[in-house]
């Protein structure tokens, strides 16, 4: 018998019926919900008069629609969707952590930082996203509003298995590399489609060495490789940083869990996968996105590509449509691109690390003259914990806003969705065409590279900024 | 849910892979708390040019979608799929597709149809070629009769048998409700569990726009 992958014992833990020719019936340990994607699931329990199953292992958040300069819900439709949540939420018993709670934040921050999240547990959440729980060893992956009203009224999902893929990173990141850009290089290496309907179970040297908040930014982005979700196996780094938690286990509790997270890793030698990747992470420099999908991205020092020396006809015609957007000429280095406007936030790089890496850069310096920058940490803890470490005052101090938790200009659902044809270095995770505006251009980085370019103006590597 | 079981209609050829769910509804046209009434948000942004192929006259009454690669990327928005059904799709074919519009797709009787790369191409220039032509696409069998031939396609299995029968899938499930009860009896009693607290107020928050 070959060993098992780390996918499948969380998986056959999970199994409540499993038939030959039909997809398991999986059980969801843990539902996150938010107000954009939940109103017409319980609108369809309503009508169909059924219940929700298992209030008590589902946790709601107030996070997409939120301003992020007030605590009042300045917009009408975004307070529409808000009130939706909380009635909801008073009806069938949820937890709701509202705005100006404590604890309110963006879903995929809150839920890992309060210990809600365990190794081995199952996730879902109507928000593509959900793949970032994966950082701790959970099966967690996003869905729709059908499969939220689903796990509402049954705790369970009918899926069947994904096939699994193994990404090794040999060698250590070089200093100034985060795991944004791991993440970046790899989805431009394996392209925006590459992981397609797998779930990448992430390994390695680099990987072991990374924090929690680092693991979480490479899982989250893992979706936009096209894959189902994105895990890394629990280690001590996972226990250590439970540990810290309000909510993980105590006691007896906690020692029979990390008794069974031990037991969770992929069996060395033997496990098999439907494929296997393996990259050399110590010759990486910062990536950044020049394009319109996150796999079109090149390192910092590198230049915006030609589109007539891709080879491939339909890269050829996608990359020059983006560049069209972009409004960006092939050849240009990408460490000359002008920007106006700099947003760190987000699930991917909102917390206490990815503050500390930008207030590093900016400590004692200015964002420039034409650079409107919004600091939005990616909870309340977040942004308390930020505080009591004086990082607020260099942001504030350099010129930057100081905001409250949200998703903020993540996406253009809030307030703080962007005016006209800007140019924006963002920490968050897609750059869609329009994704934070009509018409703004993304261009997706690390929060020290997004720092350093609000310092130049321009698109900068942090390691050109003096230390 | 009336069971779907063969669907014939006309194609509309989009030539652009990767088309993600922010480009099929914008993020500010998924505010409103209904399920439908999403038409006038389809591809919004890109429908403002008029040589986009949804303002092609000879695509006005197509009802398959027929894409690229990596149909449906991105966003976990069900308003995707509502939107293209509101518009009048029935189908989308396509090479890939992203992971969970392909699962919204479905639970909304759109069909989400998987096509080998080659017979893709082949169908796109047959329809731009001849955009009245009849395709028929036969849910049971698993193929596309169009031109005199018969494609083979690939749809996920359980929704395909939802759909031929007209399922309601929570209501299959809470058919087992007893298993799940066995299971929810085993699961180990340090995992997490919520119930409702009151809000904790914050502390007097410094906002500086
Ligand atoms: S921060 Fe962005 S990606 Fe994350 S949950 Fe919010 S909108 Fe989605």
């Amino acid at each position: 018998m070959t060993g098992a992958t780390l996918i499948d014992k969380i998986w056959r833990g999970h199994v409540v019926i499993g038939e030959e020719g039909e997809p398991d019936l999986l059980y969801i340990d843990l539902h996150l919900i938010h107000e954009a994607s939940s109103p017409q699931a319980f609108d369809g329990l309503r009508v169909a008069g059924r219940v929700v199953r298992r209030p008590d292992l589902t946790l709601a958040m107030e996070d997409h629609n939120v301003p992020t300069n007030t605590l009042e819900l300045t917009e009408p439709s975004g307070r529409e969707m808000v009130e939706s949540l909380r009635r909801n939420c008073e009806l069938h018993g949820i937890e709701l952590f509202r705005l100006g709670d404590r604890r309110q934040g963006i879903v995929h921050v809150v839920a890992p930082e309060q210990g809600f999240v365990l190794p081995g547990m199952t996730v879902i959440c109507g928000d593509s996203h959900t793949s970032t729980h994966g950082a701790f060893g959970a099966l967690a992956f996003g869905v729709g509003t059908s499969d939220v009203e689903h796990v509402l009224a049954t705790q369970t999902l009918p899926l069947p298995k994904p096939r699994s893929m193994r990404v090794e990173f040999m060698g250590d990141l070089p200093q100034g590399v985060t795991s944004k850009d791991l993440i970046l290089a790899l989805i431009a290496k394996i392209g925006a489609n590459g992981a397609n309907s797998h779930i990448i179970e992430y390994c390695g040297t680099a990987i072991s060495r990374l924090s929690m908040e680092a693991r979480m930014t490479m899982c989250n982005m893992t979706i936009e490789a096209g894959a189902r979700a994105g895990l890394i196996a629990p280690d001590d780094t996972t226990f250590e940083y439970l540990s810290r938690t309000p909510h993980a286990p105590r006691g007896r509790a906690w020692e029979r869990a990390v008794t069974a997270w031990r037991k969770l890793p992929s069996d060395r030698d033997d496990a098999l996968f439907d494929n296997a990747v393996t990259f050399d992470a110590s010759s990486l420099s910062p990536f950044v996105t020049w394009g319109t999908n996150p796999g079109q991205a090149a390192p910092i020092d590198g230049f915006v590509p030609d589109p007539s020396l891709f080879s491939d006809q339909r890269e050829k015609s996608a990359a020059a449509r983006s560049l069209e957007y972009m409004a960006l000429e092939p050849g240009r280095p990408i460490a000359s691109i002008e920007i106006d406007t700099v947003f760190i936030g987000s699930c991917t790089n909102g917390r206490i690390e990815d503050l500390r890496a930008a207030a590093e850069i900016l400590k004692g310096r200015k964002v420039a003259e034409s650079v409107t920058m919004i600091v939005v940490p990616g909870s309340m803890e977040v942004r308390r914990q930020a505080e009591n470490e004086n990082l607020h005052e260099v942001f504030l101090a350099a010129g930057a806003q100081w905001r409250l938790s949200g998703c903020s200009m993540c996406l253009g659902m809030n307030p703080d969705r962007l005016q006209g044809r800007k140019r924006c270095v963002s920490t968050s995770n897609r750059n869609y065409e329009a994704r934070q505006g009509p018409q703004v251009m993304t261009h997706l980085a690390s929060p020290a590279v997004a720092a350093a370019s609000a310092i130049t103006g321009c698109i900068t590597a942090p390691a050109t900024i003096a230390m | 849910m009336k069971p779907f079981v063969s669907l014939v209609g006309r194609g509309a050829v989009l030539r652009i892979d990767n088309v993600d769910t922010d480009q099929i509804i914008a993020a500010e046209d998924c505010k409103r708390l209904a399920k439908s009434g999403f038409a006038d948000a389809l591809f919004a942004r890109w429908r403002a040019k008029p040589d986009f192929f949804l303002n092609r006259p000879e695509y006005a009454k197509a009802s398959i979608l027929i894409a690229g690669e990596n149909f449906g990327t991105g966003s976990s928005r069900e308003h995707a799929a509502w939107a293209l059904r509101d518009w009048g799709f029935r189908a989308v074919f396509a090479s890939s597709f992203g992971d969970i519009f392909r699962r919204n797709a479905l639970k909304n009787g759109l069909l989400a149809i998987q096509l080998d790369g080659a017979l893709l191409e082949w169908l796109r220039r047959l329809v731009e070629d001849n955009p009245e032509l009849n395709i028929s696409v036969l849910l049971k069998e698993k193929t596309i009769a169009v031109a005199g031939e018969s494609i083979p396609f690939t749809v996920d299995d359980r929704a395909r048998w939802l759909l031929l029968n007209g399922y309601d899938e929570i209501e299959v499930t809470l058919t087992k409700a007893a298993q799940i009860e066995l299971y929810e009896r085993a699961r180990e009693e340090w995992l997490p569990t919520h119930l409702p607290s009151r809000p904790e107020p914050s502390n007097v928050v410094r906002v500086r726009p």
